[in-house]
């Protein structure tokens, strides 16, 4: 796969793509030096949607930052919500109460899987397929719904709070939930037999866009890009944080290496989710959603804080070093998607133009993510 | 367990020197000026060493801080351990006159371990060795720690700015920088 490419004719072109393409999925740029239609060699530009999150992050308190996590993932806001207020309550010793943090696994689950299905709509409509986005907006719309009543947003959820959660859930919550597990179960079967054993679909994806475990390592690729290269790797699991240990759930893991692997990968990925919102939903504590004795004011003490989540693009990891102020002296935003992408450059060289933007499909991005 | 032996292999850039006994502090009547002095031995400088850190407080697990001269060799270290790259970013410490680079590596494996390599140069003219000899995806990381901090990585293929405007001249992260 490292070994040279060789060209096909004396003669190459650049070919833009990009910063305003479909295939790209936002605003990312891709110069690709072509041998007729062979990728020799790309080279990712981003930067398009840069903000400086992590300046923000310098200028404001703890609690002024919260809104910018929403901003980043713009699909899966509520794992960024959950990794920021964690690396928070680490700092300072916050304990959480048991209701709030299933909530926060309720709605961060929720939010995973409506996240895929916007990958899984918006990723078969890159390989021609236009009908699957339809039926996958549409379960997603069920989401939205459900999160919109307890957040009170759609998409750039703020919605939890160091020590707890902004507001409790209500019966409208769990019944829309209850019902919408088995309703997701049908979808998941209808995507089955309509697009996963599609051989069409079968044949735009096996054995193309191949990553190795070892080149996973090499640009730290995480989530279902790794999962796809047969890497057990889930934040969840390697290092359980919040209440996920509780619950009983697979990690699926493939070994193709290829951008089938990584399909597979997020569809048995919502099944999983699925699972945990049940249990979460049977062991619901009751009790209260903040904890009784909390600082007023957000002021870590001096040190340096890790903490990493499970996004649904891989593991979102957050450093804040704090000089005892009451903002943060720097704030680190490690996006998953970021080295995620970083591979790409390496692992299309050599392939078909058509083959390498299916392959930039499975790769899942979201730019804003990316440019932070 | 992988703690350990990345601990002990990472001290192996630490060889046991004789040190001068720390010169006794001086006993000051005066309570605000001992204060000055307890607070800036807090907020000095750490020496170059291994520590192992308290994970559930700070969520990493061994912290080592080296000379740019040691940085390849505890880079190695780490990737012949199996480590993959997390991250690599920039500390502004204008107070200290210095920039401190800051490299994050995890495992894919169960054997949980995170491992914080740090490294300081000098604020006026920052520069350390790159590691994309060792880890490709420290490129586009390096760049954007060039972009924000102007420090350079020698020998870096491809320095240009990542997140910024292909002309910038600034780096917004430095604590002077006034836009």
């Amino acid at each position: 796969m490292s070994a040279p490419i060789q060209l096909r004719s004396d003669e190459t072109f650049t070919l833009n793509v990009g910063p305003q393409h479909p295939a790209t999925h936002g605003v990312l740029r891709v110069k690709m030096e072509m041998d007729g239609e062979y990728i020799y060699k790309a080279e990712t530009v981003l930067g398009y949607i840069h903000r400086m999150h992590e300046k923000m992050g310098e200028n404001r308190t703890y609690a002024q930052f919260l809104p910018n996590l929403g901003r980043l993932d713009y699909l899966s806001a509520m794992a960024y919500n959950h990794g920021y207020v964690l690396a928070v309550e680490r700092a300072c010793g916050i304990e959480v109460p048991e209701r709030a943090e299933y909530i926060r696994v309720l709605t961060v689950e929720l939010n995973r899987i409506s996240s895929h299905l916007v990958w899984f709509g918006a990723f078969i409509m890159d390989l021609g397929g236009f009908t699957p986005l339809m039926y996958a907006f549409d379960d997603r719309e069920a989401i939205l719904d459900i999160l919109e009543g307890v957040t009170g947003a759609r998409l750039t959820y703020c919605y939890h709070r160091f020590g707890g959660v902004y507001n409790d859930i209500d019966d409208d919550f769990i019944e829309g939930t209850k019902a919408f597990i088995p309703r997701m179960r049908k979808a998941l079967k209808v995507y089955e037999n309509l697009v996963t054993k599609n051989i069409i679909l079968m044949k735009r994806l096996k054995e193309i866009g191949p990553v190795s475990a070892e080149m996973c390592r090499r640009y730290g690729a995480t989530g279902p890009v790794a999962r796809g290269s047969g890497i057990n790797y889930d934040v969840r699991k390697n290092e359980p944080y919040s209440v996920y240990n509780e619950f009983d759930y697979d990690i699926p893991v493939y070994h193709e290496c290829d951008s089938y692997a990584r399909y597979m990968v997020r569809m048995d990925e919502m099944e999983q989710s699925l699972r945990i919102i049940e249990q979460a939903l049977a062991k619901l504590p009751e009790g209260p959603i903040m904890p009784a004795k909390k600082p007023k004011i957000i002021k870590p003490p001096v040190g340096d804080y890790y903490q990493a989540v499970e996004a649904a693009r891989g593991s979102f990891g957050i450093r804040i070093v704090s000089n005892g102020d009451k903002n943060a002296y720097r704030m680190k935003l490690r996006s998953p998607t970021y080295s995620n992408m970083h591979l790409f450059d390496e692992a299309c060289r050599g392939m078909l133009i058509a083959d390498a933007l299916a392959f930039m499909g499975s790769l899942d991005l979201v730019i804003p993510e990316m440019d932070r | 367990m992988m703690t350990e032996t990345i601990k002990q292999s990472l001290e192996e850039l630490f060889p046991p020197v004789e040190t001068a006994a720390a010169p006794a502090v001086e006993e000051s009547t005066d309570q605000d000026a001992a204060d000055d002095k307890k607070k800036a031995a807090a907020t000095a400088p750490r020496a170059n060493g291994v520590i192992t850190s308290d994970y559930q407080a700070c969520g990493y697990h061994v912290d080592a801080q080296v000379a740019p001269e040691q940085l390849l060799a505890a880079v190695s270290k780490v990737n012949e351990a199996g480590f993959f790259i997390e991250s690599i970013t920039g500390v502004d410490w204008i107070a200290d006159n210095q920039l401190e680079v800051v490299y994050d590596f995890c495992r894919y494996d169960f054997d949980l371990c995170r491992v914080v390599i740090r490294t300081r140069t000098d604020r006026a003219n920052p520069e350390v060795p790159t590691i994309t000899e060792i880890y490709s995806g420290a490129n586009w990381h390096e760049r954007e720690t060039h972009d924000f901090f102007g420090i350079k990585f020698a020998g870096h293929p491809h320095l240009i700015p990542l997140l910024l405007p292909e002309d910038a001249d600034f780096h917004p992260l430095l604590k002077d920088f006034k836009a």
